[in-house]
């Protein structure tokens, strides 16, 4: 139950830093993405305030040996990087330029998105249960 | 307009403290992508009420704080076609990638991890890539 409420807390303030930094509104996420036209710096504000406290989190870990609710740390990340790391990051990239929403903020923004953004979230849901095909597809080509 | 960099700040300080609670005390990488792909391809049952909760805070508190305080907009001005492709292209590139801007960006690049750091640099280069093509060539967004 304590689990279910924190991660319910941590969504809910989540939730709440993508409302106040601007991080659903497309254009400001176009602008910052947009280097060869009204470049707007805001979002490196948004991830330098975001990686901070994070930054700090990772060396309390070390510390505290596991989480408060008993669970072990996340191991460290694979050195290994991968031929899929790096298409699907690109494939993510070029699809946030084209609407300017990536996951956090399409889910983020359900109640006042519109249509618009429902149509986007559940186009985005459907590339979810698409990706194990797309990634045995790759894993051939690249083998 | 001058002091949109102090929300952008403001906000960014509080999604950091948002991933600090979900790593500290549930001992998990706060990433959207995996929270939200997990529930939708039924992977992962054991987290599946806990992804849940996650997700319900999400919505609920920017649905509220729009209520209360100022009408949320995303102004997403995409073409529906391109809406669709750009949500379908965002859903599997970041599960392929296992990440998306929570998960690599910020979770990733707070502890140095290199595949953060590459996934970010890709993500980025694609979405200047986009922009560039479909504003500034194409004048289609």
């Amino acid at each position: 139950m304590q689990r279910i409420v924190f991660a319910a807390l941590s969504g809910g303030l989540f939730g709440a830093g993508l409302f106040l930094s601007g991080m659903t509104d497309t254009r400001k996420v176009q602008g910052w993405l947009d280097i060869f036209g009204q470049w707007d710096p805001t979002l490196a504000f948004v991830l330098g305030g975001a990686i901070l406290p994070m930054a700090i989190a990772w060396r309390i870990t070390a510390k505290m040996g596991r989480a408060r609710l008993g669970d072990a740390f996340p191991p460290p990340p694979e050195p290994k990087l991968g031929h899929n790391l790096v298409i699907g990051s690109t494939l993510f990239g070029f699809g946030w330029g084209i609407a300017g929403l990536c996951p956090g903020p399409a889910v983020a923004s359900l109640s006042y998105g519109g249509l618009g953004g429902l149509i986007f979230l559940l186009a985005m849901m459907a590339g979810m249960l698409g990706t194990p095909a797309l990634r045995a597809r790759i894993d051939r080509l690249a083998a | 307009m001058q002091a949109e960099w102090v929300w952008g700040l403001a906000g960014g300080l509080i999604i950091g403290i948002a991933a600090v609670m979900f790593l500290l005390i549930n001992g998990r990488i706060m990433g959207a992508s995996g929270i939200v792909g997990e529930v939708v391809d039924g992977s992962n049952r054991p987290r599946r009420a806990e992804n849940m909760a996650f997700i319900a805070g999400l919505i609920g508190v920017p649905a509220l704080a729009s209520l209360m305080f100022a009408k949320g907009d995303t102004h997403l001005g995409a073409a529906l076609p391109l809406v669709i492709l750009a949500g379908l292209l965002v859903g599997a590139g970041t599960r392929l990638a296992n990440g998306c801007t929570s998960g690599h960006g910020v979770c990733g690049m707070s502890r140095l991890s290199l595949r953060g750091i590459v996934a970010t640099v890709f993500y980025l280069l694609g979405g200047g890539l986009a922009v560039l093509v479909f504003r500034h060539i194409l004048g289609v967004i």
